[in-house]
């Protein structure tokens, strides 16, 4: 082992949250700043000759190789778990940038209620109707708190949308149940699809209010605060699982490495593998990482601040021994608790004309919230949340979408029949999407497999996750409601109902995994305090998704990043002048 | 080391030129003469011929268009199972191997190579000289294996992948759908030609980019 010159900061995991805040700290401060990254360097250059979907979105050439590292998963902890072999519901990211290299864009705010749920829901139904294993938690940061933080990210990466809601004032054609909004959307919206076209007006002539998913697919040139310029979208329709070649979605790479680049006191060392966070006494001295040739350092710090996505902040947590691995059992513990997902549903929709859908960008798309968050439910049949339901357009590549064809066109599927029936339908074929919010149980988490490792020999992360009634209600109501919109949009919808099948772990759903190092106001309650700094090692702050107490229906990127300027806020303010516990 | 082996096919029976026309009917342009040598990676010529023809009955090529013989899928097999894919360099190989529910998708120790070799034993060396209809039975039989399924996604796959993968030849796969391949920009198409199709002459990255991409199974295995 190998001991390096001591820096201030440590950051593990160079994607969007490690560099958002690492930006912030060399920007404001002057403390010397490392990221280190376990995948290799990436830049524009790498994405011109992406474009193929074979090794980007069927083999996922950009993704985390799980050969070295995976996750097990069983669906309670009555059952043994198995590793997650080959991908998978969702895609961890590697590499300069991390997931937001290939990610899709779509920027949500949450709306105000999710960072007071446990509250809300308790004002609304009474406690006692509250399903008994319900986990969720109240944030200790609220929406009024972060506001200015959403926007701060919103004109970094120039997210495009149209606002429904400025300061109270509600806007057609933007999304009247958004949280109350600042200022508009840095970016006009993206351009319309024909899918998302007919999603707006069918969805209008039924009385919902459609507007445009925000995304971080720019619709026009953009200079961002930090002076960044970058081009418009041009639909290329290689956008999710791919990295932009032009530079048109926002990526870490693309927004924060410009301005990083700039600063002597920050550097990037990539093909590092943290494998520690090592503590004494209640503080972190330093990280100990293995580098691509398999020597071993250890990086002293003054701070250390964990940004490897969810998966591996709950899992370095547990390895490095911080904190209080949660037992479900006794309701005890901390660490690993509230793992949640992103619930998915909707239907299948057939035209009798093309869409043309090879065209598009990742957040190409109309979407209705009339039912988000508890919009229009009254809880009495359990349904106490939904989700958003919307048409994308995110470009349909002809390997994944052959052979989409409504249930019974074909016995088998394959052969001369099914050929005929594939080449019919192509390219008419939708889907009516829902995201829908997952709310946190006491069965879900995470803790350290007893039998599977990594590379190394590490024991690998396990999940113990299953879907429990309210999202198979979640699932029905937005099977019924896209069964609604479909003939309005002039297609017929799947008539197979969802079948409340088990969590799947290879059927793709969203990278969108949260909880296991949660926030809240108490140590007893959760790993971090409100600032994402960690109740027992003060001198560590644990960034991302991983510290949501439950999931909204909106992907959680931008709240992420919301979060993070909110910590990097209370750390340069606060910590670096008098380090302390800050909560 | 391996005695190279080669795959002989009539080059008319290959992609060739074609065109592409709304009606989803390609046409050859110029038919090619005699045959061409194909140098194989992984398979020798017999279990080239064999799994050539379990793609040709999975995706025929027929009065619907072209299928799996125009397109070369058997060539873009071939470089899948030789590369790092094939070894199962991307997949986590770690025991102990049990069997779980289906949702935790493939969980045995066999990778993509030892699987095509086992599958290949059960079709038969001269699988290729049964009669169709004992083919279609062979694999009807043979629908809810490992083997099958990787062999349908690969079939699929090699259809419709960009040429450099080996498969696609001529971007037959792509001409049949109607998909353009990758393309620039749809700046000024994407909000025009709402219920019309709309079908730009399909090019493949080495065309879109003047210069060879790479793909992965070039990688060391
Ligand atoms: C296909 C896809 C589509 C998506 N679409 C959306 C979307 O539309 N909207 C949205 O909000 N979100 C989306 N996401 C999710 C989004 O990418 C993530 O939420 C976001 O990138 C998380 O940021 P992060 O900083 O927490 O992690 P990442 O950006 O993933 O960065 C973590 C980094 O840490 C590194 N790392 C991990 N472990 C170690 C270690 N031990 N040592 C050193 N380095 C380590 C990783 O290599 C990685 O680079 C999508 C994700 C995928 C895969
Ligand atoms: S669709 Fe737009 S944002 Fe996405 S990769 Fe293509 S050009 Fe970039």
């Amino acid at each position: 082992m190998t001991n390096l010159k001591p820096v201030d900061v440590a950051i593990i995991g160079g994607g969007w949250t490690g560099l958002a805040m690492a930006k912030e700290l060399v920007s404001r401060t002057s403390v010397s700043v490392l990221a280190l990254e376990r995948g290799a360097p990436r830049t524009l250059a790498d994405y011109a000759m992406d474009m193929d979907e074979l090794d980007y979105a069927i083999r996922l050439r950009m993704m985390q190789n799980i050969a070295e590292e995976t996750i097990t998963h069983r669906h309670s902890a009555r059952d043994s778990a198995v590793p997650v072999r080959q991908y998978g519901s969702f895609h961890p990211g590697t590499g300069v940038g991390g997931a937001g290299e290939h990610w899709t864009g779509m920027c949500f705010r949450f709306m105000p209620d999710i960072f007071t749920l446990r509250t809300h829901l308790t004002e609304k139904h009474g406690a006692a109707h509250l399903p008994a294993d319900l986990a969720v938690q109240d944030w200790g940061v609220t929406y009024d708190q972060l506001e200015p933080h959403y926007w701060y990210a919103e004109q970094m990466m120039g997210v495009s949308g149209k606002a429904g809601n400025l300061g109270g004032k509600l806007i057609d054609g933007g999304n009247i149940f958004e949280s109350p909004r600042s200022q508009e959307y840095p970016t006009p919206p993206l351009k319309h699809s024909y899918a998302s076209f007919l999603f707006k007006e069918a969805t209008r002539k039924l009385g919902y209010h459609p507007y445009p998913t925000p995304a971080a697919n720019l619709s026009e040139n953009f200079t961002n605060p930090d002076g960044v310029t970058r081009p418009g979208c041009v639909y290329c329709g290689h956008c999710s699982r791919f990295g932009c070649m032009i530079g048109a979605k926002s990526q870490p790479t693309n927004t924060l490495l410009p301005v990083l680049r700039k600063h002597k006191s920050f550097q990037l060392r990539t093909g590092s593998w943290v494998r520690r966070i090592v503590h004494e006494n209640g503080r972190a001295t330093g990280v100990q990482f293995t580098d691509a040739n398999g020597d071993e350092f250890f990086q002293p710090a003054e701070t250390v601040v964990l940004a490897s996505f969810t998966l591996n902040n709950v899992r370095l947590l547990y390895l490095s021994k911080i904190g209080t691995p949660y037992d479900p059992a006794a309701g005890k513990g901390t660490l690993g608790r509230n793992l949640t997902h992103q619930v998915q549903g909707g239907a299948r929709i057939f035209f009798d004309k093309p869409l043309n859908a090879f065209m598009g960008a990742g957040c190409v798309g109309q979407r209705i919230s009339d039912y988000d968050g508890g919009n229009g439910l009254t809880g009495e049949d359990g349904l106490l949340r939904l989700g958003m339901l919307s048409a994308n357009s995110n470009g349909e590549l002809p390997i994944a979408s052959f052979g989409a064809l409504p249930p019974g066109t074909s016995k088998a599927n394959w052969g001369a029949e099914w050929k005929a029936a594939s080449l019919q339908w192509r390219d008419r074929v939708a889907q009516l999407s829902l995201a829908g919010e997952h709310m946190s149980y006491r069965q879900n988490y995470m803790d350290l497999d007893p039998s599977y490792t990594d590379k190394f020999g590490d024991p690998l992360l396990r999940f113990t996750l299953n879907w429990t009634d309210h999202e198979y209600k979640q699932q029905e109501f937005a099977y019924d409601l896209s069964a609604k919109i479909a003939p309005a949009m002039g297609a017929k919808v799947d008539p197979t109902r969802p079948s409340r099948a088990r969590y799947n772990v290879i059927q793709y759903q969203s990278t969108h995994i949260q909880g296991g190092a949660m926030m809240g106001a108490t140590p007893e309650t959760s790993v971090v305090n409100p600032y994402l700094q960690h109740w027992d090692v003060p001198n560590l702050w644990v960034l991302g998704a991983s510290s949501f107490p439950q999931n909204a229906s909106g992907n959680p990127t931008l709240t992420a990043l919301a979060v993070t300027y909110w910590a990097a806020d209370a750390v340069i303010n606060k910590y670096l002048k008098h380090p302390r516990r800050l909560a | 080391m391996k005695r190279r082996e080669f795959l002989t096919i009539p080059a008319s029976a290959l992609g060739g030129t074609l065109l592409y026309t709304l009606a989803r009917e390609p046409f050859r342009l110029q038919a090619q003469e005699g045959t061409v040598k194909v140098p194989l990676r992984f398979f020798t010529a017999g279990e080239a011929r064999v799994i050539a023809t379990a793609c040709e009955r999975i995706f025929p090529s027929d009065a619907n268009g072209p299928g799996a013989k125009e397109a070369g899928v058997v060539i873009y097999i071939d470089r899948q199972l030789a590369g790092p894919y094939g070894a199962d360099k991307y997949r986590y190989t770690k025991g102990p191997f049990v069997d779980s529910y289906p949702e935790h998708g493939y969980q045995g120790k066999e990778n993509p190579r030892e699987t095509y070799h086992q599958g290949i034993a059960k079709l038969g060396n001269n699988f290729d000289e049964l009669p169709v209809a004992e083919q279609i039975q062979k694999l009807q039989s043979m629908e809810k294996t490992h083997f099958f399924q990787l062999l349908r996604a690969h079939t699929i796959e090699g259809m419709f992948s960009d040429p450099m993968h080996g498969g696609n030849a001529g971007l037959i796969g792509w001409q049949l759908v109607g998909f353009p391949g990758p393309r620039m920009s749809y700046k000024e198409d994407i909000d025009q030609h709402f219920g019309a199709e709309f079908r730009p002459k399909p090019a493949s990255l080495e065309q879109i980019m003047r210069r060879p991409g790479k793909p992965w199974e070039d990688e060391k295995a």
